[in-house]
């Protein structure tokens, strides 16, 4: 896509958003700096209530930051759009489309022709196992099932960037690895900038390029660590959990953060 | 006892014990042969009120055209034309404006008020008014029956709109959609199952309806022909005219449901996922 040569896919400069809830004023997001460069896999990391979601939302468009700017290969956000396309951990399938429907659906949008919307749905099908569930509803489908068809169906708007929110969170373990396994081919096969949001520490680190570790609230940026190992990572290897304990302590002192708020009362999540 | 032969055969018994029981009364003279016919009476007038009045004529056309020519027949058929067109015209206002209520708060703001004055006002109120405004004959009729059949179309109609999941729209708006296609692709095919909800509780109010619009205002149809029966202290028409309208209803009711759940495939147990 026409990204600017060298440049960042998404930037995120000195993003604050602040919620206002009963009179009371929440800091959410306050000083957030990230840039992302083009193919980069960062995982967003922390507690609930560090605004993870938040600051993805912000980039989705979907809740726009109250200070501070988000660019998009250039450009402001100002609205979402299929140029970021979303997995969300509820899957979001359309339930009254089949799979091959719901695929097709940001082609159709974007008023692409029959014949081309075919191939494309027909690629996607291949590419993510699911020729034979093609004509079935989602109500038909395994967890897995349809969070590989909720990724076809952001994978088809063709888009350079991919968000996901706790994709594989509703999962078990091996689903959840399997998928992982299967955004990791993705991403080297398609050159996709991905930003994923997980609580998951060691989902983060067989994933990502860099983790970024959030602070609890207000979310900051605790850590941005770059995970130079080899893949396909060795879940079991020395390295892989000397960074696991490594994050394990930054994200306890936030965890313990969040239950000293949450014994007060305070916490509003 | 066999578990299949039970199922097949005890949803049978407790119809024929009321038929054997209202049999006893009639043959032992316990009830008036005017109050209370027998079962067969009433079997015997129902053959007869179904069967065509003038012999088989080939000059006069098709031989189903005979077959249906009969009083009952004709009877069912006017009131199924009166259901389906007043439902038509009650419904078909009821989509339009519960879909834009259920869309904008403010058109829901416009019209709420005034559709909860009238929504709790029973359609048989609207009977007198009928009369003065339509007359006799079809007119009344429909307007009555659409009004029964307008409110839980618009209701469940605009609950539906309003209880679409934020997160399809999300999608929608991730996925680069327009308003106009967000509504068309999106909101209304996630309301279908609360309209077609709507459209059956519609469907049956009609149906009451038009039994009654039938007793006041029209000299036809099933609700028309048991009341003139009385008149003639014929009850074993009345019987075998009320069981022909069981008959219409369940029928009716059947026909909606097996056509939503063909329509909602999709929908079934998606609760539980």
């Amino acid at each position: 896509m026409g990204a600017p040569n060298g440049s960042s896919h998404i930037s995120i400069r000195g993003v604050q958003k602040v919620f206002r809830t009963g009179g009371q004023e929440v800091a959410a997001l306050k000083d957030i700096d990230l840039e992302i460069a083009p193919g980069e896999f960062v995982c967003l990391l922390g507690p609930s209530g560090c605004g993870k979601s938040t600051l993805l939302n912000a980039v989705a468009g979907f809740s726009l930051p109250t200070g501070g700017t988000i660019d998009i290969l250039g450009a402001p956000v100002t609205e979402p759009g299929p140029d970021r396309g979303m997995v969300f951990q509820e899957y979001a399938l359309f339930p009254w489309m089949t799979v091959e429907q719901n695929i097709a659906f940001g082609l159709q949008i974007k008023g692409q022709s029959k014949a081309a919307i075919r191939a494309k749905v027909d690629e996607l099908l291949t590419l993510l196992h699911l020729h034979d569930f093609r004509k079935r509803h989602p109500k038909d489908l395994s967890g897995g099932m349809r969070q590989r068809v909720a990724i076809a169906r952001v994978l088809a708007l063709d888009s350079p960037i991919m968000l996901m929110d706790e994709p594989f969170g509703a999962l078990d373990a091996l689903t959840r690895r399997n998928l992982q396994d299967e955004v990791l081919r993705l991403w080297t096969e398609l050159k996709k900038t991905i930003l994923f949001v997980t609580h998951s520490i060691e989902e983060s680190l067989y994933l990502a390029d860099r983790t970024v570790v959030m602070t609890y609230r207000p979310g900051t940026v605790k850590r941005d660590l770059r995970i130079t190992l080899p893949r396909p990572r060795d879940v079991a290897s020395a390295e892989f959990n000397a960074l696991k304990k490594e994050l394990s302590q930054l994200l306890m002192e936030e965890q313990t953060r969040h239950n000293q708020d949450e014994f007060r009362g305070a916490a509003v999540d | 006892m066999n578990s299949r032969l039970w199922r097949a055969t005890s949803g049978i018994l407790v119809p024929l014990a009321a038929l054997a029981f209202w049999q006893l009364l009639s043959s032992k003279g316990w009830v008036n042969a005017v109050i209370l016919p027998s079962p067969m009476q009433v079997l015997t007038r129902w053959w007869a009120y179904l069967h065509p009045l003038d012999p088989f004529d080939p000059a006069q056309g098709p031989y189903w055209r005979w077959l249906l020519s009969g009083e009952l027949p004709q009877d069912a058929m006017g009131s199924l034309y009166r259901v389906l067109v007043g439902f038509f015209i009650g419904a078909g206002l009821a989509l339009p404006l519960g879909l834009a209520m259920g869309y904008s708060k403010l058109v829901y703001g416009l019209f709420n008020p005034l559709i909860q004055v009238l929504r709790p006002i029973p359609p048989i109120a609207y009977i007198p008014l009928s009369i003065l405004w339509f007359g006799l004959g079809n007119p009344p009729a429909l307007f009555l029956i659409s009004i029964g059949a307008f409110f839980p179309v618009l209701m469940n109609t605009v609950t539906g709109v309003q209880n679409v999941d934020s997160i399809y729209l999300r999608v929608g708006r991730n996925l680069g959609a327009s308003r106009f296609t967000q509504f068309t692709r999106i909101i209304l095919p996630a309301a279908t199952p609360y309209i077609f909800t709507g459209a059956r509780i519609g469907m049956g109010t009609a149906f009451i309806v038009v039994i009654v619009s039938e007793m006041i205002a029209v000299n036809n149809g099933l609700g028309y022909r048991i009341l003139e029966a009385r008149e003639y202290l014929w009850s074993d028409k009345i019987i075998a005219g009320m069981f022909t309208i069981g008959l219409l209803g369940l029928g009716i009711d059947t026909v909606m449901s097996r056509l939503s759940a063909r329509l909602l495939r999709w929908h079934r147990g998606l609760e539980q996922s």
